[in-house]
């Protein structure tokens, strides 16, 4: 077992950890912050995508002990100061894009990231971005709508094209 | 303006708050005090006879706290099929034992034959792996193709079952010689030989479960992904673990999607229960991604032939199919009704055909069982019907539009008693195909196809007209046709003391949005704010009874209970109001949340009333008991007939055969609609759904029976990019007839209608290119599939 | 997946020394490595991770082209190469996913030589080298095969050198459910010469394709390889796609990239 040290979500926190404890376990297991979602073992589905250092991480891809030091920001950490929901989180709500929500927080971290690159994506754009989350529920068409009303982008035609 | 609560709203949805937040609860977000894990064991050979397990060394690895084998259930029951079908010649189906740890033989891979308990999972893995290399198990020849299954019956899944043939069911069989007849006299036949291709449904959180036991009270708890938790208490207490019903409580609390695969009862789900009592800690358990590969039950895997016999103008006359459904290595819960009652019975669509006869026999193969999957047999249906009908236009130089408007029921002909069982109540599907036809601006077509081929690319256009049985279902009728269980429905509906209210329901939400919709219903019918209500559901020590949610059933059933206990609170509300207001109850009308008597401004609001319910001072307890709490269960009389018609425009890449969707038109009837954007979100989903059956998604066993696409390696999951944005309208409403809210259902509708509009578009968009010779691809429509269809 | 210990060294130095022990193992961005691990495919002691060392970070010009430090994520690659380099910066931002563009890195890619990873045809079709903790390795003498390099038993890249060509695009048809290439073709105009290398599609793994590159050479435009034909017979049959399909797509692709690097 060896001690590691980050933040998350802006707060310091510390663990001990086995070489082989991945990101998601240390947050799910270690630090109780269940929002982040395990839904596969070939590093495909992004249900739990976190932001390392600003970057979006497949956290069921990296072990705990490589992100020593690092600055973890996971979907717990996105609604706004008082508890309510965030531009992103709250578009998410307006437009429906999300069922079940499992998919939902990786979904969100990945799009927070694509955002923070590029502040008004096309759809095109939306659509490549999120290649590495998967939804099974609601066929992407109201999680694209979200994410560009989020960017500020009239979206009410969106659906009739 | 449209509504902004109740009825007919937009209202957003309640529960993504927690979703938002990362505070949403499922299975295996739960850390329980003292818990275990659990590991199974399980076949890598698709076939073989289990000749030994030596469970000692993994016994003494460490953390190890117990270990199960098949021998360990040997005792007990099994998990049965849901529904009995009879053969043709009037036979009961062949039903093997399916136990909670395969004893004796192992019958696909990922078959689990032992189970470890450890104190952490990482243990209970090294101990598995252990236990793996400890037994022996004797491989023989597997069993995978359905035709080879049927043909050889020397090599058996089940040793009892000589040919595989579970049932060989015909459907009318009385019909069967006229249908023959009308075949035989048809001025044109058109054949199909169709795959309907095997999926693997991928609800995005895998399956988990949590057993517990109190020694104490002995009583047991399942937590579990399941669409369905009375179903699963009734199997484990009634079925499999003998555990009395009153003793075992069933929770499933947020459930990450399930489409079918959830609805079922796994062995899984019996194992971390006997292990939580041998050990008396909590036994928990979830699957990893591979796992749920390899044993969540699969949907379609129909092979079938269809016929259809017509005049030279299109006019369909007969339709006969021939079809071999796969059901795995053993019967899980409702796949003997998959490829029956819910396929069967769909086969003259929403068209007026005269003569139908469907045959239909399922297989054992030494692979996981197959089950319901979104739409569940309809799709299969739907699917032959509409590709065959397309055809039909191919060979006889006929408009596809307009032979769907020749041979579709017209609305003067409803209620329609079909000729394979069913009775349509109401439709206008010439309403759904006008308003698809404007929507997709097929005017338009041959302007947009210019363009696509400017670009380098074929443009093609597809249709399909379809309809779909659903609000599942009656029991008596399902009753006489093998079911074993009843499909009604029941809510409870308590009106707190200070008149916010708790509506326990049967059906399960797992991304359909209950929460929100449900408490729009109760909101509006009882005037009060939607704030007020909380929809309860997927525990069973909570709500009083269900049958869960699946084939679109929830809002018709379950939805229709809990209106009909809504009016007995309504009821007694009158009575109690007429006590107050001194006024006769027939007087006492109560409307916008007022109880008043008629012609005088005399009233109660709703909340004075539940708290007079709860506070009985001033109350006729010589007449009425206090309180106010209702429930109603409800069993529809007919099935609900969603139906619509969908358009798909796709671009075909003759170079690499990539087929992109590039527009996708649905104009369905639901009958009306409580919650237009949720509505429109399950038609968005089951769209998606359906077009990565057509293009994408394909399972893959090979001759010895592993599972070659057995990750997201190699099970193409549509993303982001392989879809469009949908257009959705749902206008064209025709209520049901025979639920108070005059709801149909819409969960399935997209993955029903939408498979054989993308072929159709394909195969439109090849023959247009010149590719004259393709008559037909399987699905899924593959880059290499279309690429080989076109230089083949 | 099995328990090891975890070292990260911060000098190329200090790695070389953690790898030398027995059951060490380099983890870069460990995007292939970790689901590998998970289904206990591999199961080293001691996992030595590159991405601490500063050395073996960052893109930069410099002596042969673009140095491309072993540990440096695609997502920078894409980012920091543009203006360089656009095919190879295209061809990083187009692997995987966003997420995995954060971890996953150059060396790791090369390193593994997946048979249908996106780097390795830009290395052989820019006759790039891969400099290792022990010497300079030219593309053409580094891959060996289905997930076969040159590398030697404790050795490691460290970066890579790509000349920077005239001309160049990078064109991928993705495998639908891993998004990996089914067929990549990276096509490199050089002064002296073209350069076509198909990762994806060889049986063999990533291979140059040498008509087309004679072809080329005399007339770089898409019509002058519609005479050749590939021979299906080197070609990878999956359940994705048949050899004679992935023949015709190594045609479809080149001539796509012929175009697109215009």
């Amino acid at each position: 077992m060896t001690k590691v040290s980050m933040t998350v979500n802006g707060k310091a926190v510390s663990g001990e950890v086995e070489g082989r404890t991945l990101l998601s376990s240390f947050l799910r297991e270690g630090l109780g912050l269940t929002g982040t979602h395990v839904g596969c073992d070939t590093s495909q589905c992004g249900a739990c995508v976190v932001h390392v250092d600003g970057q979006p991480v497949k956290s069921c891809t990296v072990f705990a002990a490589d992100v020593e030091g690092a600055a973890v920001k996971t979907i717990e950490g996105m609604a706004n100061a008082d508890g309510s929901l965030g531009v992103l989180q709250q578009s998410f709500q307006d437009h429906h894009g999300l069922q079940c929500g499992f998919c939902t927080p990786g979904m969100v971290m990945s799009a927070a990231a694509l955002l923070a690159e590029n502040p008004r994506p096309t759809e095109q754009d939306v659509r490549h971005y999120l290649d590495g989350n998967i939804c099974r529920c609601t066929g992407y068409h109201n999680i694209v709508k979200s994410v560009m009303a989020a960017s500020g982008q009239d979206v009410s035609a969106l659906a009739a094209e | 303006m449209p509504k902004d609560h109740g009825i007919g709203a937009s209202t957003k949805r309640r529960e993504d708050i927690r979703f938002l937040t990362g505070r949403g609860v499922y299975t295996d977000d739960m850390a329980l005090h003292g818990q275990t894990a659990a590991v199974f064991v399980r076949s890598n050979v698709a076939h073989g006879r289990i000749k030994s397990i030596d469970t000692a060394k993994a016994a003494a690895m460490p953390g190890v706290l117990a270990i199960f084998t098949g021998e360990d259930f040997k005792d007990v029951g099994g998990n049965p099929a849901g529904w009995l079908i009879n053969s043709r010649d009037g036979t009961p189906m062949r039903e093997p034992k399916r136990p909670v740890l395969a004893h004796g033989k192992v019958r696909h891979v990922g078959d689990a034959y032992a189970a470890v308990i450890a104190e952490t999972y990482s243990q209970a893995r090294d101990a598995a792996e252990q236990l793996a290399e400890d037994s022996v198990i004797e491989e023989l020849p597997a069993i995978v193709d359905m035709k080879a299954a049927v043909a050889d019956a020397s090599n058996r899944v089940h040793d009892e079952i000589p040919d595989n043939v579970c049932f060989d069911w015909g459907w009318i069989e009385d019909n069967r010689a006229a249908v023959d007849a009308a075949m035989k006299a048809a001025p044109h036949v058109v054949t199909l030989n169709l795959v309907n291709n095997r999926l693997i449904p991928n609800a995005m959180e895998p399956r988990a479960s949590i057993g517990e036991y109190n020694p104490g009270t002995g009583d047991y708890k399942l937590t579990t992904t399941s669409q369905n938790p009375h179903l699963t208490r009734l199997l484990v207490a009634a079925f499999v673990l003998g555990i009395p019903e009153n003793k075992l409580t069933v929770v499933a609390p947020d459930v990450g999607g399930g489409f079918g695969s959830k609805i079922y009862h796994y062995g899984e789900e019996a194992l971390v229960l006997a292990a939580a009592k041998r050990l008396g800690r909590p036994v928990r358990w979830t699957a990893e991604r591979s796992e749920s590969f390899l044993t969540d039950a699969h949907g379609r895997d129909h092979v079938t032939k269809i016929e259809l016999g017509c005049t030279k103008d299109g006019e369909i006359l007969a339709i006969r199919t021939e079809t071999l459904a796969n059901v795995g290595a053993y019967l899980s819960n409702f796949s003997t009704a998959t490829p029956t009652f819910l396929h069967g019975t769909l086969m003259s669509g929403p068209y007026k055909v005269p003569h139908v006869y469907v045959n239909v026999k399922t297989v054992f193969t030494n692979t996981a069982p197959v089950d319901a999957y979104r739409g569940a047999g309809r799709p299969e249906a739907t699917y032959s019907l509409e590709r065959v009908i397309d055809q039909m236009c191919r060979e006889l130089g006929l408009d596809p539009f307009e032979v769907r408007r020749k041979n579709l029921l017209t609305p003067d002909q409803f209620p329609y008693q079909s000729p394979v069982g069913l009775l349509y109540d109401t439709g206008n599907y010439q309403a759904t195909l006008d308003k698809a036809v404007q929507m997709a601006d097929v005017a338009g077509f041959e302007k947009r196809a210019a363009e696509s081929k400017a670009r380098g690319k074929l443009r093609g256009m597809g249709l399909s007209t379809w309809i779909e049985a659903c609000g599942i279902a009656p029991s008596n009728l399902v009753g006489i046709l093998g079911s074993r269980v009843g499909l009604f429905d029941a809510a409870t509906v308590r009106v707190n003391a200070t008149g916010n209210i708790s509506v326990m329901v049967g059906a399960h939400s797992h991304g359909q949005g209950h929460e929100t919709v449900f408490a729009q219903i109760v909101a509006e019918k009882l005037g009060i704010p939607e704030s007020s209500v909380d929809i309860v559901h997927g525990d069973t020590s909570k709500i009083p009874f269900g049958m869960g949610s699946y084939g679109s059933r929830s809002l018709a059933v379950c939805g229709t209970a809990m209106t009909k206990a809504v009016d007995k609170i309504i009821a007694k509300g009158k009575k109690i109001a007429a006590h107050m207001l001194e006024a006769s109850e027939g007087d006492i009308s109560f409307e916008d949340g007022k109880f008043s008597v008629a012609g005088t401004d005399k009233a109660k609001t709703f909340g004075e009333i539940a708290f007079s319910a709860y506070v009985p001072h001033n109350y006729p307890l010589e007449t009425l008991e206090p309180g106010l709490e209702e429930t109603a269960f409800y069993d529809p009389a007919n099935f609900t007939y969603p139906a619509g018609a969908y358009i798909c425009e796709v671009e075909v890449d003759e170079g690499t055969g990539k087929v992109d969707v590039v527009a996708f038109h649905c104009a369905d009837d639901f009958g009306n609609v409580m919650n237009p954007m949720i509505v429109e979100g399950q038609v968005h989903g089951g769209v998606g759904q359906g077009i990565g059956q057509a293009l994408m998604e394909f399972t893959t066993y090979d001759e010895t029976g592993q599972l070659l696409t057995g990750s997201y390696m190699d099970y193409p999951m549509p993303r982001a990019e392989d879809v469009p944005f949908y257009n959705v309208d749902y206008s064209c409403q025709t209520p049901c007839t025979h639920n108070p809210l005059g709801v149909k259902g819409c969960g399935e509708a997209g993955a029903i209608g939408s498979p054989p509009a993308v072929v159709n578009a394909v195969i439109d968009a090849l023959h247009r290119g010149g590719h004259t010779h393709v008559k037909h691809i399987d699905m899924p429509v593959s880059p290499s599939r279309v690429w080989s269809a076109i230089n083949g | 997946m099995h328990n090891f210990d975890f070292a990260k060294p911060s000098t190329i130095a200090d790695a070389a020394k953690a790898l030398a022990g027995d059951g060490a193992q380099a983890l870069s961005g460990g995007q292939t490595l970790i689901p590998t691990m998970k289904q206990r495919l591999a199961a080293p002691t001691v996992l030595v991770s590159l991405t601490g060392i500063a050395e073996m970070q960052g893109v930069c010009t410099g002596d042969g082209g673009l140095h491309i430090g072993a540990a440096t994520p695609h997502a920078v690659v894409a980012r920091e190469a543009r203006a360089h380099y656009p095919a190879l910066a295209a061809l990083a931002g187009g692997i995987g996913d966003p997420a995995v563009r954060s971890r996953g890195t150059i060396g790791g890619s090369v390193a593994n030589n997946d048979p249908a990873a996106c780097y390795p045809s830009a290395v052989l079709a820019s006759g790039a080298t891969v400099v290792t903790n022990k010497r300079r390795i030219a593309a053409d003498d580094y891959f060996q095969g289905l997930f076969t390099t040159a590398l030697e038993e404790g050795e490691f890249i460290t970066s890579v050198v790509f000349p920077i060509p005239q001309k160049a695009a990078y064109v991928k048809f993705i495998q639908p459910a891993s998004r990996f290439a089914l067929t990549g073709v990276f096509v490199a105009k050089y002064a002296d010469g073209i350069r076509v290398a198909v990762t994806g599609a060889g049986n063999d793994g990533v291979f140059r394709w040498s008509e087309a590159e004679a072809a080329l050479s005399a007339n770089f435009s898409a019509s002058a390889i519609s005479g050749l034909t590939v021979d299906a017979s080197g070609m990878n049959t999956d359940l994705h796609g048949s050899a004679a399909y992935r023949a015709n797509l190594v045609k479809v692709l080149t001539g796509r990239a012929v175009t697109a690097a215009g």
